[in-house]
């Protein structure tokens, strides 16, 4: 199904009860983010570049953690931009301008991705996550563990670890509990069916927790490797 | 229940998704286990760091490019 049309009514989600929203905390959006999308749309280049430098950071690392190759995340950054400015016509403000441009976004790096390893499994295929999921090095990192590493460090870390995972997984992650789409968005996106996106994204979020474990357990701190 | 029930539900139990009898069940569950208390706790840290971290800053080269990228193809677009 992919690539998915940058069409608004293909960005609307299903609406989710109260209780099924997800509940982790989310960014704040700037109330004039409106004022400036309507402005970009009237001609405005100048607001754009507005949204751009808003948004050009989370953007890069959606387009990074996906490709996990900077030519292409770049290229595939560059892409969304061109690509959102082109058909700001078609939002129609349903949806958070930030929403729309994520999905663009993960768009363009997945075919990057595609492009350069087209070998490789395929995302939006079936895969078996069955496999015994119980983790290991159960410890506690005790209150706040990340204000152990400067902010630098700890996005040092958190790069470095999501991109040791396997991409069917790392994507799903990204997109679920970064970019915080629903479950159903995100299965859209790629193609998959929901209990698929379920059952990936747990094994992301266990490998996750089992590669931080080496920086946030108690008492265990460990130097970032530099140059990775 | 199982401590590995705990991690099959483990996804819906962070987002808030299980039904309430399931729920009480696992943090009975809970109440009771420390290690699966702590594989919860940190399973849940782990996405509120990944969550509320702020991106890198865009490296100079990388910024520079996009925006002269913009700056071409912007004005290009719109005529």
């Amino acid at each position: 199904m992919l690539p998915f049309s940058t069409k608004e009514t293909l960005m609307n989600s299903p609406k989710l009860d109260p209780v099924e929203a997800h509940a982790l905390p989310s960014q704040v959006v700037k109330a004039d983010e409106p004022i400036l999308v309507a402005a970009a749309k009237n001609g405005d280049i100048s607001a754009f570049e507005t949204l751009v430098g808003r948004y050009e950071r989370k953007i890069f690392r959606l387009t990074q953690n996906i490709t996990q190759n900077r030519e292409d995340a770049e290229d595939a950054m560059q892409e969304a931009f061109l690509k959102a400015f082109q058909h700001l016509g078609e939002f129609q403000g349903n949806s958070r301008f930030y929403t729309w441009l994520v999905r663009i976004a993960v768009n363009q790096a997945l075919m990057k991705l595609r492009k350069r390893r087209p070998n490789q499994v395929s995302l939006d295929e079936e895969i078996d996550t069955g496999e015994d999921m119980m983790p290991r090095d159960v410890e506690d990192w005790g209150p706040s563990p990340q204000q152990r590493y400067e902010q630098t460090e700890l996005s040092e870390i958190l790069g470095k670890v999501i991109g040791e995972l396997e991409s069917p997984f790392r994507i799903v992650f990204q997109l679920r509990d970064i970019e915080e789409m629903s479950t159903e968005e995100t299965a859209e996106a790629l193609g998959l069916s929901v209990p698929a996106v379920k059952s990936r994204l747990l094994r992301a979020r266990l490998k996750l927790r089992q590669k931080l474990n080496q920086y946030f357990k108690q008492g265990g701190t460990r130097e970032v490797q530099k140059n990775h | 229940m199982k401590c590995k029930k705990i991690i099959n539900e483990l996804a819906d139990y962070l987002d808030e998704s299980l039904d309430p009898i399931l729920r009480t069940s696992i943090e009975e569950h809970l109440g009771n286990c420390k290690d699966c208390r702590v594989v919860v706790d940190t399973t849940k840290q782990t996405i509120e760091i990944f969550c509320n971290s702020e991106p890198a800053p865009l490296p100079l080269t990388t910024r520079q490019r996009l925006h002269e990228a913009l700056a071409k193809h912007l004005r290009h677009i719109r005529a």
